[in-house]
């Protein structure tokens, strides 16, 4: 049978806030344990939690960049549950009232098209603290920094339909967030988790399977992994006779597959109601208005420009368009350099590549955008040639100067385009030559061209690397043949 | 001193007549003598009274003309005060030190009142006669055998015994204005939101509000003064102004349309309780207030919803107390589940335990819609009634509780002691505020008049008090007990 | 609506009570009273209310996004019944 995978995304974005979310303690990550849950964090008896606004204008800004209506009147709830790293006993979220509604992101596929996938909502919520089963006496510790960071949870349709489109979904979800600056998107340190819905059904069938959740799946590769595994398992389930329960399971990344989470308890009951403690969260339209104009050029309006209005090509302005950070280098060196295509060869090329080499980001990268922007071009007005090019940028990387031209003149790079100076050299190498010249005046004409190449070099050593290639590659061939 | 209002002490501390110092040590000592008997007190702060009384005295003698700098007062054992136990008359509690002051405490601090100490009340403020307390029943003053109502028993108590000026009580369906009717003293409950919630521990977030207790509405509105306004970090206080509530204790009262609704002079209401509350409202008239009846068609379904709202909030912000990062905690748990069942169990009262099972009943699964959906639209109509009552009239009048304080031990059945606040919880469920004044004795026991008014209307609530204060001496009468102890 | 001992096992347990054979008796009975009493809602026409939540019909005011909290640890574990290292200790959880 063929069999069809749906798959749903709860993503969980840690919003970059300075403080929490209904309190004054410091997000920041990696403090000692405990030294950052205040009063409120801890559920102290008494405590009372107040909103921070910069939580509720990033979920503004998320719900406009994927073209969510925003909820005039939102409302916190509590969602009760009693768990060790949950001081209060229950977690304050968003469950009938949620602050952004349905909105939809595109996604590219490999082949290059577009899909559309569908936002159910996104909600505000509180995130929770964290266990550490290392031994403490037998006994687990409990660190409550985490307590109270503002979490977002953005709660797609399902509307996925491989594995790969789910990679490419959190991708665009990603890519979205850190361009708005509402989160550093760090995966590798929780800023970003989410928990997969994976049912499977059989091609042509409208009713969806019963889904499995993996819960807190933190690496794009994991996503694909996961989901993988899980729609293995599940059709090979139902082919030898079985049914899917629905469960939660969670991903165990060194064995490579899912796992279901006994859990001691029968199903949960949250008993969600409006948390008397907050008050309906009410945006007006000037409001709204006054976040919209701030909103950046968002990752899928940049490639459109990218490629439309610079005329990269579509793989070119994916690429470079993916990350806020990557626009930016490459729109500075576009904007020092006046040429767009040779701005995203050396951006993905040359710097791409040493960073590559040296596993640093760009935001680390020891050259600047202006840098990089100055070198491009001397290129560009043909002041270098691409070999002498190299070297400056190899000069830069090490921290051999402070701009191209500096060291364009320090290493005398200059492309000589004197004919009379090009010339002179020619006439050099030719009667320095002279085996090779008989050899080439007795070469079949059609074999001369390849023969010319040695010519070309030596013109080129003899002047460091500065001739203009073009040039001397033209009167080499004219004089060379003038002795034919 | 024992005698005198808060405003005629500060009027003495003002004059020099006594130091803030002699004054705490009197009533320190009063305690010390009486308490014994009342059990209002969890825990006297003595050392920490004195201290402060001295640094208000010096204050005093440097130039500080603060009004109540020097004044000792009690806070209800459920404000947290840092350094000092904060138990809220549980057992769950009984070890916590408190890290920090509750907003309302700050702001007496601040205003230079002296704290006495921390008194007893019903368990996480459940309950209608103080006999909910871990630290045992609170006695009324005037008769050892009653009640001294509930939940801020201990403050009535003590204010009515004058083991103290004045105490801080909070109200979640009648638990100021409710022991000051039995105790024979002045309660003010103001509007939800006009007094921080900050530090006050929570049972029913969307209700509770804290309020003075004191021998006048002059003292009460004093104490207003101070602890009124918004809070930053208590999101459900209200950002308005707050007016000097004593500017407008002796506005004329010619004039003022009082409403007596006619649900609550209704069946369970005890004779002699009526016609107190009827005298008073004689007083009014020849003051040149009219009267006439009003209704309040929803009153009888206050108190459903209410054991709707009031137990589902508390069952959640109920849930913080489990033995790990505060409180009781029960001796070798074997698991997670098990360290939360007991240390529940072993810490909370029956009291607290029936409300936490019925608010986690009501909001679950199955039950939600038709019980906490359903208690929430009572509760508007509720407030309906009450604002178009007042389109009508200026204030509403009635008894504060059906009958006067009872014995200990008469309502062993948790819904017949419910019903007993019929005449307070409404007030709660539409958050308007209420005030309750001495208005005589029925059967040797005190009798509360409440006084009723719209959202905001504290100086018109004081005024209207003040001006029966000032025409009638209720509220100047000491029970035997008081002058025994002098 | 009848209470039931099911009803409050339940509660018992989703409100992490440990709850006896006899005290859950007791409870059964206290409660199907309080619910008798609640239950008198059910006669009011709600048609067309909607739900009250607060009072007053205030809207969340919005805190700025500054940091104001200090450390406090040593201060907030001087109550805690048992940390270790900073950590709050609880029985040993197994994911």
């Amino acid at each position: 049978m063929q069999w069809e995978t749906v798959i749903g995304l709860e993503v969980h974005v840690q919003l970059a806030t300075r403080s929490k979310i209904f309190s004054g303690a410091s997000t920041a990550f990696g403090a000692e344990p405990n030294t950052q849950a205040c009063a409120v964090d801890l559920g102290l008896p008494g405590t009372l939690p107040v909103l921070n606004e910069q939580a509720v204008a990033m979920a503004v800004q998320f719900g406009l960049a994927v073209h969510s209506d925003i909820a005039e009147v939102s409302v916190f709830d509590r969602k009760n549950y009693f768990y060790a790293d949950l001081p209060k006993g229950y977690q304050t979220s968003q469950m009938y009232h949620p602050i952004v509604g349905p909105g939809a992101v595109d996604i590219t596929l490999e082949d290059g098209t577009s899909k559309r996938i569908r936002i159910h909502h996104a909600h505000l919520e509180e995130d929770a603290g964290k266990s550490l089963h290392e031994d403490f006496m037998g006994m687990t510790g409990i660190d409550l920094n985490r307590a109270g960071t503002p979490l977002l949870e953005i709660v797609s349709e399902p509307d996925m339909r491989s594995a790969k489109e789910a990679a490419a979904y959190l991708k665009a979800i990603h890519s979205i967030v850190t361009y708005l600056g509402i989160s550093d998107g760090n995966m590798a340190e929780g800023s970003m988790r989410c928990d997969v819905n994976v049912s499977v059904r059989p091609q042509g069938q409208e009713a969806f399977g019963t889904r499995a959740e993996i819960k807190n799946v933190n690496s794009f590769r994991f996503v694909e992994r996961a989901i993988a595994f899980e729609v293995e398992r599940q059709i090979e389930l139902i082919e030898d006779g079985g049914s899917v329960v629905q469960e939660t399971r969670l991903f165990d990344p060194e064995r490579d597959e899912t796992r279901s989470m006994r859990t001691k308890e029968e199903a949960n009951d949250y008993r969600y109601f409006p948390c008397p403690d907050l008050l309906p969260v009410v945006l007006d339209e000037a409001y709204l208005d006054h976040l919209r104009g701030q909103l950046p050029e968002l990752p899928a309006d940049k490639r459109e420009r990218f490629q439309n209005e610079l005329g990269l090509s579509a793989y070119d302005a994916s690429v470079l368009s993916a990350s806020r950070e990557m626009a930016e280098f490459f729109e500075e060196v576009h904007h020092v350099c006046g040429d767009a295509k040779q701005a995203a060869n050396w951006v993905q090329g040359e710097l791409a590549g040493a960073l590559n080499r040296e596993n640093l980001s760009i935001t680390n990268s020891p050259i600047s955008a202006r840098q990089l922007g100055e070198l491009v071009s001397r290129v560009v007005d043909d002041t270098i040639n691409g070999k002498a090019a190299k070297q400056v940028f190899q000069a830069l990387w090490n921290g051999q100067g402070e701009n191209a031209d500096e060291i364009i003149d320090a290493k005398g790079l200059k492309q000589v385009t004197d004919t009379g100076a090009i010339e002179a050299m020619i006439d050099q190498v030719i009667a320095e030559s002279p085996a090779q010249v008989a050899q080439y005046r007795d070469a079949e004409p059609d074999k001369r061209g390849k023969m010319i190449g040695y010519f070309v070099g030596q013109v080129m050593k003899a002047s460091r690397g500065t001739a203009n290639p073009q040039q001397v590659n033209g009167v080499l061939k004219a004089k060379l043949d003038a002795l034919v | 001193m024992h005698d005198k209002t808060l405003t005629q002490l500060a009027a003495s501390l003002k004059s020099g007549e006594f130091s803030s110092r002699e004054l705490t040590a009197h009533y320190l000592q009063k305690i010390e003598k009486a308490d014994g008997k009342l059990n209002s007190f969890i825990t006297v702060t003595g050392e920490q009274a004195l201290k402060q009384a001295e640094a208000a005295d010096n204050a005093r003698a440097a130039g500080d003309k603060g009004l109540l700098t020097g004044i000792p007062l009690a806070l209800k054992d459920i404000f947290c005060t840092r350094d000092v136990k904060t138990s809220c008359g549980s057992k769950m509690l009984d070890n916590f030190i408190a890290p920090y002051d509750a907003t309302v405490v700050e702001k007496l601090n601040a205003a230079g009142t002296i704290s006495l100490g921390k008194t007893n009340m019903d368990e996480f403020a459940m309950g209608s006669s103080n006999e909910n307390s871990h630290y045992g029943p609170v006695k009324n003053p005037w008769d050892l055998n009653a009640v001294p109502g509930g939940s801020s028993g201990g403050s009535a108590a003590a204010v009515a015994a004058g083991l103290v000026p004045a105490a801080m009580g909070t109200d979640t369906g009648g638990s100021i204005r409710q022991p000051a009717a039995f105790c024979g003293i002045t309660g003010l409950k103001p509007t939800y939101g006009r007094v921080s919630r900050y530090g006050m521990i929570a049972y029913a977030s969307s209700l509770d509000q804290a309020g003075p207790m004191a021998r006048s509405a002059e003292d009460c509105a004093h104490l207003m003064n101070v602890i009124a306004g918004h809070d930053v970090r208590d999101s459900t206080s209200v950002a308005r102004g707050v007016p000097d509530y004593t500017e407008t204790l002796n506005a004329p009262l010619s004039g003022l349309k009082i409403g007596l609704p006619k649900e609550y002079f209704g069946d369970g209401l005890d004779p002699e309780v009526e016609s107190a509350v009827r005298e008073a409202v004689k007083v009014y008239e020849s003051l040149g207030a009219t009267v006439r009846e009003v209704s309040l068609p929803h009153t009888h379904y206050a108190i459903p919803a209410y054991y709707v709202i009031a137990p589902a909030e508390a069952s959640s912000n109920l849930s913080r107390f489990d033995g790990v990062r505060f409180g009781h905690r029960c001796k070798d748990p074997v698991d997670l589940i098990d360290l939360y069942k007991r240390s529940r169990a072993e810490g909370f009262g029956e009291e607290v335990k029936r409300r936490i099972l019925i608010g986690t009943h009501t909001l679950s699964e199955g039950f939600f819609d038709a019980y906490y959906t359903k208690a929430q639209k009572v509760r508007r109509l509720i407030r309906q009634d009450f604002l178009d009552a007042f389109e009508d009239v200026d204030v509403l009048m009635g008894p504060a509780s059906p009958t006067p304080a009872f014995d200990l031990g008469a309502k062993k059945d948790p819904v017949s002691m419910y019903l007993q606040d019929i005449y307070t919880i409404a007030v709660n469920l539409a958050g308007i505020p209420g005030i309750s004044v001495p208005a005589g004795l029925a059967g040797g026991r005190p009798v509360g008049l409440q006084i009723l008014g719209t959202h905001f209307a504290e100086a018109q609530l004081l005024n209207v008090a003040h001006q029966y204060q000032q025409a009638t001496d209720w509220h100047l009468q000491l029970p035997a007990f008081a002058e025994e102890h002098a | 609506m009848a209470l039931e001992e099911s009803h409050v096992r339940r509660a018992a347990h989703l409100a992490r009570l440990a709850v006896s054979d006899d005290q859950a008796t007791g409870f059964v009975d206290d409660l199907s009273r309080i619910m008798d009493m609640v239950d008198q809602l059910q006669s009011i026409d709600t048609e067309g209310v909607s739900p009250l939540s607060h009072p007053l019909d205030a809207t969340q005011r919005l805190r700025a996004d500054e940091v104001t909290e200090t450390n406090q640890r040593d201060t907030f574990q001087r109550c805690a019944p048992a940390v270790e290292n900073g950590l709050y200790l609880v029985p040993r959880v197994v994911e």
